[in-house]
This record gives structure tokens, C-alpha cells and sequence, in this order.
């Protein structure tokens, strides 16, 4: 019973940085604040589904983890190459 | 397919030939070719008279659709057969006239025979059909084949515009026509006509009576040129003058006339006497107005056609007042002498109308002009000409002893004898029979003697004329020649076989009656028509020398409510009016497109709720709310406020962004991997896109202003979402059958071989969606490389 307390309570924190995180991605004044923030919330997610799988007691979620961490990944580098070049993808010729 | 049937089919079949004929014997006319049909068929349809007077009719089948009850059933009784000889005798003399008329090399002549042919085969097909849908098959083909003769000088604005009228009158009452078979197949659950008369009880007493009686009078009159329908056939004159005296004086403008008459035996019985004032009425009126108003015609054959419409009324008329004869059991029924009155003048109108229709076009031919103004003093010169006209308006005009005389006197004893009628108020407004009888009768003797004596009397004006007048050529004169000799021959001689025969027709239009005729030129002294006969010539007489005196009577008349006025004014209002509609709602603008949508789903669903009761709210199988599912309802109703209030579009595209995510989040919630899963890439890519387009705006739109307030978008918005709202807590409370899903935790471990239920129903319970879900993603994907790589535009440019 305690151990489900503990997950709760750090559910609602990770829930409660989530938030603080969206409040930069609104507010922030320049792009890499935005950018850095969503890749913060990324990692949240990551850890919030960690803990809800522990107290849905499955491990049918692991899969979306991994999907999380790599998507949130190359967003990042997506967005920093973009702010840095302007383009994503760059053509070769 | 009897012989009979290949009979009424044949000018069908020779119209097929007809442009071979044309394209590789050119050095004969090939109007003689075309003359040999009508001959042959009227020597066949004569053969049937023998058989046709001793009462006997014939009757062929073939089977052409019979689960739908449509055969082609061929009819020969009096009337079909009257309207048969008319049909191929003066088919046969029109060709021939228009051999002459018709220039061999100036005149596409292929097309005129082969219009010519189908207008005569779909004739022969109105009047001998028994089934009404093969009635109305050959009555459209009759519309469309005077539409192409009027038109034939489709150079010539006025030709088109004659030929567009008379198909939009006569396609109107067409249609009207059909309206009422399907009526009168529902009251009869056949479309013969014989089985109709014979269970016309039934008929008469059903509640679609009324409404198939006037719609088959619509069709009639508009094809008749009743009032106020004539207005078509006045402008039908452009055609070649032997298309008008074949279709619009003998034979199509008779067909209204053939339709009233036939369907007599089923309509007069209607216990109302709606038939009676109807048919008789607007006959009287239209006979009236016709007559009225040829007289103010300075082109002959304006004349002529008004002097048709007036004419068609008084037949009309005739056949009106006759029909009450069922209504009266006397001994001696004197009503039905309006029947044989009627079919009498069917006939002496179609000798005596095409012959002069047959002189107008020698006049145009010879002189050049058709205009009574410009002509005059032509009887030295044309004498045989002369000849011809003044017996064919002497007996249009009803003067012994031509046979228009004879018809006249027995028209006038049928009208007087509308005033001893004592049914529908026949003995009170019926007094406007006679007088408007009379009446008509001096202005048709007027405009027959204007035709005559302006044309060919007085004196010459040369300088007026285009050509040197002179006789026209004997072939040209044969077929006029021949009407008016029948003019005559009838005349002298109307009892006898030709009385026999019309004793025939009359029992086919009234077949209750036995009918004797006896036709005389003498009733004795005390008669009213004689008097009657006696004031027209007098008073007639009185108004043509008096004619520059009073003709200003027509000006007194108001020139905005001429019915071709309205006419001509309610074509533009309808196009301008239908083009009004279309630009007030179809505005190009996709918005307004899906407003009308959506206003629509609004209106129809919540009509639908509110009408079926279907609204309700069941809280038993509701399950718990936890406190995630609120944390993330509220997380995505920020994201969706977000995305609709935010200033800029780079806002709104991640707001997006985040309510997908957040729906993702639901997905974890709900025990859902595979969604969670593809959800979060699905989402991760349409935002890139997003950011993509964004990235590619114009630099001007990129950080426009939000977007504006609208009131009735937000009501349209609100109202889609309360609706679909009430339908989604509608459909869950009433939940009738439990869910199938139980078969699929059962069994997909066990014949499926898999563990993960909602991957084994995508590729194995269900895999005909994936697969077409497959294809879609292909077409896409297709798509797009097609979008960015294919640039014709781009490329023509270069």
C-alpha cells in the first residue's frame, strides 16, 4: 500500500514538473528555451509511464519508453540542426 | 411483328436509307425515293376500310416489354384508321409538293426526308398504338422530329427560335401526358386503352380521376395549340411551307385532338362535367381567339396558322360537347351529332388547310414574299393557283357548296344544341356556345376572304415584288390540285361511303352509340343555323369592306399581355432567376460550403433526436472517474483552447501537437499499447509536416493576427459539438446487445496462434481493412511524390 502511495506521489511530481515544463514552452522568450523544455517533458513522460506501468503492473508499455526516448531524441537534434542551418535535412548534389 | 406492325415501322426503317440514297443518286431528287412510303402504306391502310365500316376492328400484338405490361400493340379501329389515311395520303402529296418546292441543290435534303420520315412513322405510331407507354414513345418522337423540321433552317435565328419553342411547349405537355398514363395505370393497372373502357367504372369513381384527366389535357392541348398553349405554333411557320402544311395543319397538331378523342370513351364519364367545360370550353375559346386574331396577320402563313389554332378549337370544342352525350339517355340523342360533326371536320380541315397551306408556299416560291401588303392581282396570273385558294378559303370560311360549309352547319347544330342540355349548368353558361360560335364563325370568314382577295384580288404591285410573278410549275400544283378537289368531291357527295366510314369513327370515339349520318346541304326554312349561316356571310361581309375602319381594335389591346409576351418575358426571368439562385449560394467560398454542410448535420440530427425521442441518459454502466483521466481531459481541453485562441500559427501547430500526445497519454491509460505507440509517432511526424507548411508560408501570412470572432461560425461550431455531444451520451445509454469482443479473448490464443489480441484481429480476424488501409497509404504516399515531382505547368512554362 505504501509502495503505491510513494508512485502516486512521485507521479504527481513528475505531473507537476510536466507542467512547470509547459509553462517555458508557452513563455519561453527564445526557441532553444521551447525546444529544451519539450525534450524535458519527453523524459518526464518517460519516467511517468515507468510508474504507471509499475502500478498497472504490466510491461505492455516498455515499448512506448523506448519510443518516447528516441523520438523525443531526434526531435531535439532535428530542431537544433534546423536553428543552426535552417534546414533538417540537408541535399546532397 | 405482324405485317401491320412493320407497317407503322417502315418510314423508320426507309429514314435509315434515306441519306444513302441522298449521297449516292444524286442526279434524282430524292424525294421520290421517299414518295414511294406513304404510297405503299396508304394502299395497305386502305385495305382495312372495307372491314373498318362493318364494325370490325383489328388488333396485333408484339410483345415488347410484357413484364412491365408495355406491348406494342397495333389498333386499327375507325379513328386510327381516319388518322392513318390522313397521315400517308397527305404524306404522299407533301412529299410530292416539296419535290418542287425543295431545290435539289441548295437544300440538304437528306436530313429533311429523313426528319420527314420519323415525323410520319411516329404519327402512324400515336395513332395505332392501344398501349399508352408506346402511345407516349411515338408522341415524343413526333416532338422531336417537328422540332428538327421547324429548325431546319437552322441558320436562321427565327427558325431556331420557333424550333425551341415548340419543343419546350410541346415536351411540357409531353410530359404532362405521361404523367397521366402513370395515373391511369395505377387507377387501371393496365395501359391498354381497350382494357381501360371496359373496367372504366373503377376509373371513373377513383380519386386519381380528376388529376389524370387534366394532365392528359395538358398534354392535348399543348400539342393541339389550345388557348393558351397556341402560341407555339404561330412561330412554327419558319418551317418549309411543306412541313407546315403536313405537321402544323394535318397531322401533329391533330394528334391533341386524336388523344381527346380516344380517351372520350374513359373521361367522359367523369360524373362532373369537368371533361365537358373543359374540352368544350377552352375549344370555343380557343376557336374564337384564333379566328380573332388571324385576322390582323399580314403574312399569309400567320393567317393560315391562326386560322389552325382556330380551327383545332372548334373541333375541340366539338368533341367537348359531344362527350355529354353519355350523360343524356334520350331516344333520339341529339348530342352526338357534335361527334360526327367533329370527325367531319377533321377530315374537310386537313384537305382544305393543306391545300392552302400548299398555295401560301407557291405564292413565296413564285413571288418572293408571303407579306398580303406587298401582294395583290395575282388571279390573271396564277389562275390555277387562284383556283385552288378560293375553294380552300370559300369552304374554310363555311360557304356552299364546299364541303368546310357542311361541317359548319352540323358545328352549329351541335352548339345549339348545347342549350337544351339541363346537366353541370349547361342551360345557363352553355349560351356562350353559340354566341361565341357565331362570333368566331364571321371572323373565320373574314380572314378567309382577306386571304383570298388581298392575295389574288386587286391590283398588281410589281415593284413590291422580288420575281415576276407566273404560274407555278404542274408538279407543284398536283397535290393542291388533288386536296381541293377532295374539297369539292366531299362537298357534293358526303353521305354514302365516306358517311359509312365517319358512322365508323364515331362509334370508336362514343362506343355506346350506334350513329347514323346524314349529311345534307338543306335543313329547311326554319332552322337556326341557316340563320346563323345567313348572318356570318352578312355580317362577315359588312366587316371585311369595313376592315381599315375597325382593324385599330387590335391596338387597343395591350402589347405587355400578349401571352407571347409573357412568354418571351418568362424564359429570361426563369434564366435569370435560376442563375440568381445559384450565385446567392454558390458562393466558391469552402467556408460557406461547410457551413451549409454543417448547419445541415445540425439541423437534421438534432431533428432527428427530437422527432424519435431518442434522447436519454442511463448512468448505471458508467464506470469510475479516476483522477489521471481528469488531469488529462484538462490538459487536452488546454491544448484545444490553446490552438483556437492562439495569436500565431506556431502556437496553435504545437498546441496540436501536445492534445495528440496528451491523447497518447489516454491511450497508456486505457490499456492500450499498439495505439500509445503509433499514436506518438503518427503525431511526432504530422507536427514536423505541420512545422514543414508552416516553415514554407508566405513571409507576409506567417505571423498573421488570429483569427476574427464570427458569430455564427462559433453558434455553427457549438452546435456541432452539442449535438454530437447528446448523440455520443445517447448511444451509450442505450446500449442493446452486449459486444462481440468476448469471441476474440477467446479465441485468439487458440485458432489464430497470437497473443496480442488487437494485432491478430488487424491481420488475421480483420485483415481486409489492413489491407485496403495499405493500399491507402500507397495511393498517399504515390500521391505525393506525384505532387512534388510532376510539374506540367512549371514545365510548359519552359
Amino acid at each position: 500500500m505504501t509502495f503505491e502511495i510513494i508512485m502516486i506521489i512521485s507521479i504527481c511530481l513528475l505531473i507537476m514538473s510536466i507542467l512547470a515544463n509547459i509553462y517555458r514552452v508557452v513563455k519561453g522568450p527564445t526557441s532553444p528555451d521551447r525546444v529544451q523544455a519539450l525534450d524535458s517533458i519527453g523524459i518526464n513522460l518517460i519516467a511517468s509511464i515507468a510508474v504507471f506501468s509499475v502500478l498497472l503492473h504490466t510491461h505492455a508499455f516498455f515499448d512506448l519508453i523506448l519510443l518516447i526516448g528516441i523520438l523525443s531524441f531526434v526531435g531535439t537534434v532535428a530542431f537544433a540542426r534546423f536553428l543552426e542551418s535552417g534546414v533538417v535535412i540537408v541535399r546532397k548534389r | 411483328m405482324s405485317l401491320l406492325h412493320l407497317a407503322i415501322l417502315a418510314p423508320f426503317i426507309f429514314a435509315i436509307i434515306v441519306p444513302t440514297l441522298y449521297k449516292y443518286i444524286r442526279k434524282i431528287h430524292t424525294g421520290w425515293f421517299v414518295f414511294i412510303v406513304p404510297v405503299i402504306l396508304f394502299g395497305y391502310f386502305s385495305r382495312f376500310l372495307p372491314d373498318i365500316i362493318t364494325g370490325k376492328t383489328v388488333l396485333k400484338t408484339f410483345a415488347w416489354i410484357p413484364t412491365l405490361h408495355i406491348n406494342f400493340t397495333a389498333k386499327i379501329d375507325g379513328l386510327g384508321l381516319l388518322f392513318a389515311l390522313l397521315i400517308t395520303g397527305i404524306g404522299a402529296l407533301v412529299v410530292l409538293y416539296s419535290i418542287y418546292y425543295l431545290s435539289k441543290e441548295k437544300e440538304q435534303l437528306n436530313t429533311f426526308y429523313v426528319y420527314l420520315l420519323l415525323f410520319m412513322g411516329a404519327m402512324l405510331g400515336v395513332v395505332l398504338s392501344d398501349n399508352l407507354i408506346v402511345l407516349y414513345m411515338f408522341w415524343e418522337f413526333t416532338s422531336f422530329s417537328s422540332f428538327f423540321l421547324i429548325g431546319y433552317w437552322f441558320d436562321r435565328e427565327r427558325s431556331r427560335y420557333g424550333a425551341q419553342k415548340s419543343m419546350l411547349i410541346t415536351v411540357l405537355g409531353g410530359l404532362c401526358l405521361l404523367g397521366g398514363i402513370i395515373l391511369l395505370y395505377i387507377m387501371s393497372g393496365t395501359f391498354s386503352i381497350g382494357e381501360m373502357i371496359t373496367n372504366v367504372d373503377v376509373i371513373v369513381n377513383h380519386d386519381l380521376f380528376l388529376f389524370s384527366m387534366i394532365l392528359f389535357l395538358l398534354g392535348a392541348f399543348t400539342k393541339s395549340a389550345q388557348f393558351p398553349f397556341y402560341i407555339w405554333l404561330p412561330d412554327a411557320m419558319e418551317a418549309p411551307t411543306p412541313v407546315s402544311a403536313y405537321l402544323h395543319s394535318a397531322t401533329m397538331v391533330k394528334a391533341g385532338i386524336y388523344l381527346v378523342a380516344r380517351m372520350t370513351p374513359i373521361f367522359a364519364f367523369d360524373p362532373t362535367g369537368t371533361w365537358v367545360w373543359l374540352v368544350g370550353g377552352i375549344g370555343i375559346f380557343t376557336l374564337f381567339w384564333g379566328s380573332f386574331n388571324a385576322v390582323k396577320q399580314t403574312d399569309l402563313k400567320a393567317i393560315l396558322a391562326f386560322s389552325t389554332v382556330s380551327q383545332l378549337g372548334l373541333i375541340m370544342s366539338l368533341l367537348g360537347v359531344g362527350a355529354a352525350a353519355v350523360h343524356f339517355e334520350l331516344d333520339e340523342n341529339i348530342y352526338t351529332v357534335a361527334i360526327i360533326a367533329a370527325v367531319f371536320h377533321l377530315i374537310n380541315h386537313a384537305t382544305f388547310k393543306g391545300s392552302l397551306f400548299m398555295v401560301a408556299g407557291i405564292v413565296d416560291h413564285e413571288t418572293g414574299t408571303r407579306d398580303i401588303r406587298k401582294l395583290g392581282g395575282l388571279m390573271s396570273m396564277m389562275p390555277v393557283t387562284f383556283t385552288i385558294a378560293f375553294i380552300g378559303a370559300f369552304s374554310m370560311a363555311g360557304i356552299p357548296p364546299f364541303n368546310g360549309f357542311l361541317s359548319k352547319e352540323m358545328f352549329f347544330t351541335g352548339m345549339v344544341h348545347v342549350l337544351q342540355l339541363d346537366i353541370f349548368n349547361m342551360e345557363t353558361f352553355g349560351v356562350i356556345f353559340p354566341v361565341f360560335a357565331w362570333i368566331a364563325s364571321v371572323f373565320t370568314f373574314v380572314y378567309s376572304m382577306i386571304l383570298v382577295w388581298k392575295t389574288f384580288g386587286g391590283k398588281i404591285q410589281l415593284e413590291k415584288l422580288e420575281k415576276k410573278p407566273h404560274e407555278a410549275p404542274i408538279g407543284m400544283l398536283i397535290s393542291p390540285v388533288i386536296l381541293a378537289s377532295l374539297v369539292v368531291i366531299i362537298g357534293l357527295f358526303p353521305n354514302g361511303l365516306l358517311g359509312r366510314f365517319i358512322e365508323s369513327i364515331a362509334h370508336a370515339i362514343l362506343p355506346t352509340y350506334e350513329f347514323e349520318v346524314h349529311i345534307s346541304h338543306w335543313h329547311g326554312w326554319f332552322t337556326p343555323e341557316l340563320y346563323m349561316t345567313i348572318g356570318v356571310i352578312g355580317i362577315g361581309l359588312l366587316l371585311y369592306f369595313t376592315l381599315s375602319k375597325w382593324t385599330k381594335v387590335y391596338d387597343l389591346f395591350p402589347k405587355k399581355l400578349t401571352l407571347n409576351q409573357m412568354y418571351d418575358a418568362f424564359i429570361p426571368t426563369l434564366e435569370s432567376g435560376s442563375s440568381f439562385f445559384i450565385k446567392s449560394h454558390m458562393t466558391g467560398f469552402i467556408r460557406s460550403y461547410l457551413a451549409y454542410i454543417f448547419v445541415f448535420f445540425i439541423g437534421a440530427l438534432s431533428f432527428t433526436i427530437w422527432s424519435t425521442g431518442a434522447f436519454r441518459v442511463e448512468t448505471t454502466n458508467l464506470a469510475e472517474i479516476g483522477v489521471y483521466e481528469v488531469i488529462l481531459a484538462l490538459l487536452i481541453i488546454i491544448g484545444c483552447v490553446t490552438i483556437i485562441f492562439a495569436k500565431s500559427r506556431l502556437t496553435s501547430i504545437i498546441a496540436l501537437g501536445s492534445v495528440g500526445y496528451t491523447v497518447s497519454l489516454f491511450f497508456v491509460l486505457f490499456r492500450a499499447p499498439d495505439l500509445a505507440l503509433t499514436q506518438l509517432v503518427i503525431e511526432t511526424i504530422s507536427v514536423a509536416l505541420f512545422l514543414l507548411a508552416f516553415y514554407h508560408l508566405p513571409k507576409n501570412f506567417r505571423h498573421k493576427e488570429s483569427r476574427r470572432f464570427k458569430l455564427n461560425n462559433a453558434l455553427i461550431s457549438v452546435g456541432v459539438g452539442v449535438v454530437v455531444t447528446i448523440i455520443a451520451i445517447a448511444s451509450y445509454s442505450t446500449k442493446l446487445f452486449d459486444s462481440i469482443s468476448e469471441y476474440y479473448v477467446k479465441h485468439t490464443y487458440d485458432p489464430a496462434g497470437g497473443e496480442n489480441m488487437v494485432n491478430v484481429i488487424l491481420v488475421d480476424f480483420r485483415g481486409f481493412d489492413t489491407l485496403f488501409e495499405i493500399s491507402v497509404l500507397a495511393i498517399a504516399g504515390i500521391g505525393i511524390y506525384g505532387l512534388i515531382k510532376l510539374r506540367l505547368a512549371r514545365r510548359s512554362e519552359k
